[in-house]
């Protein structure tokens, strides 16, 4: 109530003779008499009879948001806000994955540009999409990641669902694991993306790790990856990075890829995969897609999370999709009805304008080739910095350390193997900015650079602990 | 129990005949509202009309791109900028955002006592809230209008938040049933949280008055609730946007702490670009900042951060004074349209011989009207008419044209006649 209305409700009741009193208010002041009305919430107006009334407040208020800590800040995103602040000439970020042309600009692909153009000249309408997404965008994404001629297409038994990038489609087959699967773990490679586990975490749905990174050799731990997924309970299901594996960079090799398949085939499990970097990682994107498509292949069920922020530069476009390849096309069909289920209380429907972007792309073969040539050149770059990289540490590091992991991984990051200690020291002695695990992104390095940073390597390898 | 169970035979999901994990996937019941649409689309009927999904239509009936948005989108074109906008989404967007809902002037505002995110449009800033409110007020249970939009259950829902209801539409009248609101939120446990609709109610069009919104609030201040405002209609509604946020200042006067979900989609017509923001008023700026980081620790694992076209075209045009004014200039010819035809439709049922009164049709307010038709008479306008609305009787305004008006009277007569 207003301090108006507690006013003249005072009046009365102390007219009256009445007491009215809250508990926790004292209720005697040297015989007067007083009449307590709540305000706000543990918030108490007191009226003393005498001459004049008045208002006092005797209780603070407990805010509904005493609760509220402030929330750490996110490891990955927080290295850029971090960098920023930094008024070091020589600061590098090889922070967040996100692509810089040689000179460290951001790089908005030519074929976007073309795209938006024609978007804007085509005077689009901004109608809703449906919940499933913009149909042509599903279409192209589909084809894209299996291939256009792929029988699970032709077969109607894929369910492609447009997601907000890679994040939105994982958080829609995590949520639909949780409430199809109840009970059932996802297993997760050590290390993982770090989002990968607050997903899971915020959609209720259990999770393990399988060994998957190997400090000694830098590279895979092959055996280890393998025991932990044949000791899964059978009919788990397991997340598997289509390729060029974060934060590592480390993927299995063809050979290794079969195993697995054969394994979780032999275990009844079920493969989600994570396609982050297709094109990416080897500038090819079929063969970036070799590992997702040996599975379905072989009839196996996947779920598949793709995303087009690093491939097509759309980061901030949130533009993605989740699909289900099942074993009907029935089952595809009800699938694809509960994510939608799932995708309307949490955003209706995905957002318009990075959909049709892709369409427009990946539906125009000219376009289409622009793009190929486009993602050739942004991979090869990359390559090209490695091999730079892995020069200058070779030569400056005297001891005869095996650098070629370097060479090895594929993709935007390369797990340094450094540690949290080590990491610390490339940031606050060389304002060289990365993630505590020790992964650096490729994409945030230039030729140029590349000597200060291997010295900043070396030398935090070596002296820190 | 299920988890139990699917631990120790995690194979039951493998032996359906069909070998597949998903057989046991039942198809989802179709959406009452998107699935209107999709029932219209599939009918080749010469004289069909669709009333039913909240999307604008001009007098063609066709979608309408503002102006003010063709011309923020000529003036961000060719930018080269696309990298991930951070989790709470841009911060210019969502200063415009707070000014427009809260005030320019806003006491709050000056005070950095609120804490905003950018949203996937009004449905996200709900969710937003509703996994929040999960979270940081485990106790508290929603309060939701009868009706509402039917997404709302869905989205507390999904939240895990136990919802309840409060009286609101009263069918009798065809207007607010504001004693049986009142006496809802008496009986609610103090300090529960009422989702409002700031103006324009959906499905109903019917809005309380000022003075009405000034005893909710009193009364609101004596029992501690805090109050969601929905405001997905903001400037829609009357053609005003600072009389649409009425309710909004009048709860700031009194010294509520709210909270406001905004949507963009059809005050700036930007639909399909899910653009929105939630903002919480917060006891001080040190608790609006970590009111804000425990937002985005929400969002990073839904979408980890949100688009950015849409929010950009928002702040191009309200921080630009010519394209802000053509903006109003804009909402407020929507809205006009709107009236108008609320106007005609009621003197048309009227012409038309209809014995019932119709005066419900210009009192309610905004993109819908709640007719009073039942089911029965819904189906028989879709089935006889090739008229397409939701069951509950709403009508979409935005759906009827000069040239379809008549149409529609006369139908609605037909089905409603006794």
């Amino acid at each position: 109530m207003t301090t108006a209305m507690a006013s003249s409700a005072a009046l009365t009741a102390l007219a009256s003779g009445q007491e009215v009193l809250r508990s926790g208010v004292t209720q005697k002041f040297s015989g007067l008499r007083v009449a307590a009305f709540p305000l706000k919430k543990d918030n108490v107006a007191l009226y003393v009879k005498g001459k004049s009334t008045s208002v006092m407040s005797v209780a603070t208020d407990v805010s509904r948001f005493e609760s509220v800590t402030m929330a750490p800040a996110d490891p990955i995103l927080g290295v850029s806000e971090a960098f920023k602040k930094d008024n070091s000439e020589k600061k590098l970020n090889l922070g967040v994955g996100a692509y810089r042309t040689e000179d460290l600009q951001p790089y908005v692909l030519e074929v976007v540009k073309k795209a938006e153009k024609k978007m804007l000249e085509g005077g689009d309408n901004k109608e809703y999409l449906p919940i499933e997404g913009l149909a042509a965008f599903n279409k192209a994404t589909a084809e894209l990641l299996l291939g256009a001629d792929n029988a699970a297409i032709k077969e109607n038994r894929v369910a492609t669902v447009q997601g907000l990038s890679g994040t939105g489609s994982l958080r829609l087959g995590a949520a639909f694991i949780q409430r199809y699967f109840p009970g059932i773990t996802v297993y997760i490679s050590s290390p993982t993306w770090g989002n990968h586990k607050n997903i899971f975490n915020d959609a209720g749905v259990p999770w393990k790790e399988y060994r998957y990174f190997d400090p000694k050799t830098v590279g895979l731990d092959f055996d280890g990856m393998m025991e932990d997924i044949e000791n899964a309970p059978e009919g788990s299901i397991i997340l598997l990075h289509g390729c060029a594996h974060n934060p590592t960079g480390i993927d299995p090799t063809p050979d290794q890829w079969e195993k697995i398949a054969d394994l979780i085939q032999q275990k009844n499990h079920m493969a989600f995969f994570d396609v982050a970097y297709q094109g990416f990682a080897s500038g090819s994107l079929d063969d970036d897609a070799s590992s997702v498509r040996k599975f379905v292949a072989r009839g196996m069920e996947v779920f598949v999370a793709q995303s087009y922020s690093k491939n097509l530069g759309l980061y901030a476009e949130r533009v993605g999709a989740i699909n289900a390849i099942v074993s009907s096309a029935d089952v595809a069909a009800r699938v694809k009805s509960q994510l939608k289920r799932i995708a309307r209380p949490m955003y209706s429907n995905p957002p318009v304008h990075g959909a049709r972007i892709v369409a427009n792309v990946v539906g125009e073969p000219t376009m289409f080739d622009e793009w190929r040539a486009e993602m050739q050149m942004m991979a090869g770059r990359i390559k090209t910095v490695r091999q730079r990289l892995y020069d200058e540490l070779s030569t400056k590091d005297k001891s005869g350390k095996d650098w070629s992991f370097v060479l090895k991984q594929i993709g935007m990051f390369s797990f340094t193997g450094l540690n949290k200690a080590q990491s610390d020291n490339m940031t606050d002695k060389w304002h060289v900015y990365m993630t505590k695990d020790g992964r650096i992104s490729l994409a945030g390095l230039n030729l140029a650079k590349c000597a200060y940073l291997a010295d900043a390597i070396i030398d935090s390898y070596y002296n820190i602990q | 129990m299920a988890g139990a169970m699917a631990a120790r035979s995690s194979r039951r999901f493998m032996s359906t005949a069909s070998k597949s994990w998903f057989g046991h996937v039942q198809p989802a019941p179709k959406d009452p509202i998107l699935g209107v649409t999709e029932a219209f689309l599939a009918d080749s009927h010469p004289d069909k009309m669709n009333v039913g999904v909240g999307a604008y239509r001009t007098d063609e009936g066709k979608p309408l791109v503002l102006e003010c948005v063709r011309k923020a989108e000529e003036k961000i074109a060719g930018s080269n900028f696309m990298e991930y906008l951070p989790m709470g989404g841009d911060i210019s967007f969502n200063n415009h955002s707070m000014k427009l809902a809260y005030g320019e002037d806003a006491g709050v505002l000056a005070d950095k006592r609120v804490a905003a995110v950018q949203a996937l449009s009004g449905t996200g800033a709900c969710r937003l809230f509703a996994d929040f409110q999960k979270r940081f007020m485990p106790e508290s249970q929603v309060f939701i209008p009868v009706p509402t939009w039917s997404n709302h259950h869905n989205i507390w829902r999904d939240a895990n938040v136990p919802q309840n209801t409060f009286r609101y539409y009263d069918a009798a009248t065809k207007g607010l049933d504001f004693k049986g609101l009142m006496e809802d939120v008496k009986k609610a446990p103090n300090g529960s949280v009422f989702l409002l609709h700031a103006c324009a109610h959906n499905p109903t069009g019917v809005d309380p008055s000022p003075e009405n919104w000034k005893e909710i609030s009193a009364f609101f201040k004596e029992k501690g609730h805090f109050a969601l405002f929905d405001m997905a209609y903001q400037g829609f509604a009357s053609g005003d946007t600072e009389r649409d946020a009425q309710a909004i200042r009048i709860f700031l006067n009194d010294g509520h702490q709210i909270a406001c979900a905004q949507s963009f989609a059809k005050n700036m017509g930007l639909y399909g670009q899910r653009v929105g923001c939630l903002s919480v008023v917060c006891d001080d700026p040190q608790q609006a900042v970590a009111v804000k980081s425990q937002l985005q620790l929400i969002a990073r694992p839904m979408y980890s951060n949100p688009p950015l076209h849409g929010a950009l075209l928002v702040s191009t045009i309200l921080e630009d004074p010519e394209l802000k004014s053509l903006w109003y200039k804009e909402v407020k010819g929507m809205a006009d349209r709107i009236i108008g035809m609320r106007e005609t439709l009621r003197t048309n049922l009227e012409k038309a011989g209809s014995q019932h009164s119709w005066k419900h049709i210009t009192d309610q307010i905004g993109m819908f009207c709640f007719s009073g038709l039942k089911p029965e008479q819904v189906d028989r306008l879709t089935k006889d008419f090739h008229i397409y609305l939701t069951r509950n009787g709403r009508i979409s305004m935005a759906g009827i044209t000069t040239s379809n008006v008549e149409y529609l009277a006369n139908a609605i007569h037909e089905v409603s006649k006794n």
